[in-house]
């Protein structure tokens, strides 16, 4: 996923001599395409988030559009007020990118997890939050946030995750994307964790099972139209995300379910149980022990509905 | 660039639209206002390129004052130079105000909100990097306070403005030596501070920052320094005085916070301010000063200590009072 944004970001910054792109000291190796293709338009700014982020602002104000990156928290969390009143405040044009959502640096521990990122970044008026699930995803979403005048964070995975859409068609910011028809049960992911879903969705489909299932490649704004359609009409919505359960995607379905009058659906919410991880792992390994894998998501459809 | 007003004749409107606005408001940190006035006043008189009736002219110089609690500064020194209408300062702090406390990008001639210490260098290097990298020949001007010198990120901006050459960028510290509740010097050392800054890489000049010849001279150098071949930034370190102007608020850490009250906290600021009014300004709140101006008494708390670092831990191992004031005057008394 992060190759990809890069390859895209590349291809758009030898377009538009404005687009920018500021690490935070970070990237050895996945930004070296960037730095060899547009060497005047890359910047290290150190180990130094909170100024990265405000010179990032200073920068957006006087009509660049910049990129900043790094991995984990430190491009959201550690320079927090910086995106509220330097970037948010100002509109600036300022894409925040983070590689490694959830428990993607698992093994390096809990200061390298990003997994209460969606819920702050949210909190935010006037920043997009957009979490692609696979490598088209993550192109149209790069694509997207480059043209929107605007804060916007973009949380990323690593490497390789699949391919999972064939092509987006009218690919836009707030839009959900369905991936399978389905009935009575509808699974709505955010992120990496799409590569389990569509696990637990083929082994559901194996048992006899046909639940829809979307993708939410932004979680804000939420798509709310399609929520509501999905919930008049479904018996079980199903929020999948690495992240934890407080504040984040299935917090923004929750929002938007809990004010509907004529509502059929309940709403089961898979994420981290409110908790940080206290084991070291890889990703599949934390997935399997916070239960938001393949195989937990399929355990606890089943427990709702059959 | 309007050249309306002699740095004099600014820096006396700020203070006194000043006065009136946090009297009006009971707003906070005239002590912070009136130490900034003479920078503020020199920079929109005789340094800073703009258009008042075109506040987003592309060749326009950016301002930033970091130290957003001083807000009512800018906002008298905008309005006076005509940005937006005089009557308007009257709404400082007001429900339905565009004048916060603290300043706001959402007022013609304010490039960067800031409030939040800390900040403001970062948003000025950025722009001063975008501005280099396009080889505009604008300048960018940021106002720190001291005390935000505590903010680890006011380093981070220095380190990268220093590693990029931004010589187009001017910093200036309000070194009045007072943060909220005491000195500096007894609530996280900053001495040597144009050493420190030395040793960031930057072009120091320290002048006494309520001197207006100081002032032109340093942003002269200012103007000198960023021709020079090492391309570095320049920070003036301007010495000044908190609450400079009105005799019994320097150096007063109560004025930090107070406002001037009916009374004679009220009469005697103005009435100082007048005794001191440059040639051709006129008073818009009090033409004539006050007559009969009520008095301190006695029993009235003026120029009295109003730090209390000293009461706190004093079973710890170290001497933690450093500097103290002295009663009356604008003087410190160093203690170690």
């Amino acid at each position: 996923m992060r190759d990809t944004f890069v390859k895209t970001l590349v291809d758009m910054a030898k377009e538009d001599k404005n687009i920018e792109l500021i690490t935070g000291d970070l990237g050895f190796g996945v930004l070296k395409p960037f730095w060899e293709q547009v060497p005047n338009q890359f910047t290290n700014a150190g180990i130094a988030e909170q100024n990265m982020t405000t010179v990032a602002a200073g920068m957006a104000l006087e009509g660049k559009t910049v990129f900043t990156y790094s991995i984990g928290n430190f491009p959201t969390l550690r320079c927090l007020e910086q995106i509220r009143n330097d970037c948010a405040y100002h509109k600036a044009n300022v894409k925040i990118v983070c590689v490694g959502g959830g428990f993607v640096y698992g093994s390096l521990g809990m200061s390298h997890q990003a997994t209460e990122d969606l819920a702050i970044l949210r909190a935010l008026p006037d920043v997009v939050v957009m979490a692609p699930g696979d490598l088209v995803e993550a192109e149209e979403a790069t694509k997207a946030i480059a043209k929107y005048q605007g804060t916007c964070y973009l949380r990323l995975g690593r490497g390789g995750e699949k391919r999972i859409h064939n092509c987006i068609e009218d690919f836009q910011i707030g839009k959900a994307i369905k991936v399978h028809e389905g009935a009575e049960v509808a699974i709505f992911s955010t992120g990496g964790i799409f590569e389990e879903v569509q696990e637990a969705y083929e082994v559901l489909v194996k048992q006899g099972y046909q639940p829809a299932v979307y993708t939410f490649p932004t979680v804000k704004p939420i798509d709310k139209e399609l929520i509501e359609n999905v919930a008049r009409e479904f018996q079980l919505i199903v929020t999948c995300e690495e992240h934890n359960i407080v504040g984040g995607f299935g917090s923004a379905v929750a929002e938007v379910m809990a004010e509907m009058i004529d509502k059929k659906a309940v709403l089961l919410r898979i994420g981290i149980n409110d908790e940080y991880s206290i084991r070291v792992g890889n990703q599949k390994y934390l997935r399997e022990r916070y239960n938001v894998d393949g195989s937990s998501i399929v355990k606890k459809i089943k427990e709702r509905v059959f | 660039m309007g050249n309306k007003w002699s740095s004099e004749q600014l820096a006396w409107k700020i203070r006194r639209h000043g006065i009136e606005m946090t009297h009006l408001s009971g707003g906070s940190h005239i002590g912070a206002i009136m130490s900034v006035a003479d920078i503020i006043a020199v920079l929109y008189s005789d340094v800073i390129k703009y258009k008042e009736d075109e506040p987003r002219w592309d060749e326009r110089d950016r301002f930033i004052l970091s130290k957003g609690h001083a807000g009512a500064s800018i906002y008298a020194a905008l309005a006076e130079v005509g940005f937006f209408d005089v009557d308007e300062l009257k709404t400082h702090y007001q429900n339905g105000s565009r004048l916060s406390g603290h300043v706001s990008h959402h007022l013609p001639g304010v490039d960067f909100s800031t409030g939040s210490l800390g900040h403001g260098l970062s948003a000025g290097v950025g722009m001063a990097y975008a501005l280099k990298k396009d080889e505009k020949e604008n300048k960018v001007y940021v106002v720190l306070g001291d005390g935000e010198c505590d903010e680890g990120s006011v380093w981070e901006a220095a380190l990268f403005a220093n590693h990029f050459r931004l010589n187009n960028l001017v910093a200036i510290i309000d070194y009045n030596h007072m943060q909220s509740l005491d000195f500096n010097e007894n609530t996280l050392e900053l001495n040597d501070l144009g050493e420190k800054w030395k040793a960031f890489g930057w072009n120091v000049v320290e002048i006494n920052g309520n001197s207006h010849d100081e002032l032109k001279v340093a942003f002269k150098q200012a103007e000198d320094n960023s021709k020079k071949s090492n391309h570095k930034p320049t920070v003036i370190i301007a010495n000044t005085i908190k609450g400079y102007g009105i005799s019994f608020m320097q150096n007063d850490v109560l004025w930090h916070y107070r406002f001037p009250h009916s009374g004679w906290e009220y009469d005697s600021a103005v009435n100082e301010l007048h005794a001191n009014m440059p040639e051709g300004v006129e008073d818009i709140y009090t033409p004539e000063g006050i007559q009969n101006p009520i008095l301190p008494t006695e029993n009235d708390d003026v120029c009295n200590d109003h730090t209390f670092t000293h009461t706190w831990n004093t079973s710890y191992p170290e001497k933690m009072r450093r500097v103290e004031a002295v009663p009356g005057s604008s003087a410190r008394e160093y203690k170690i």
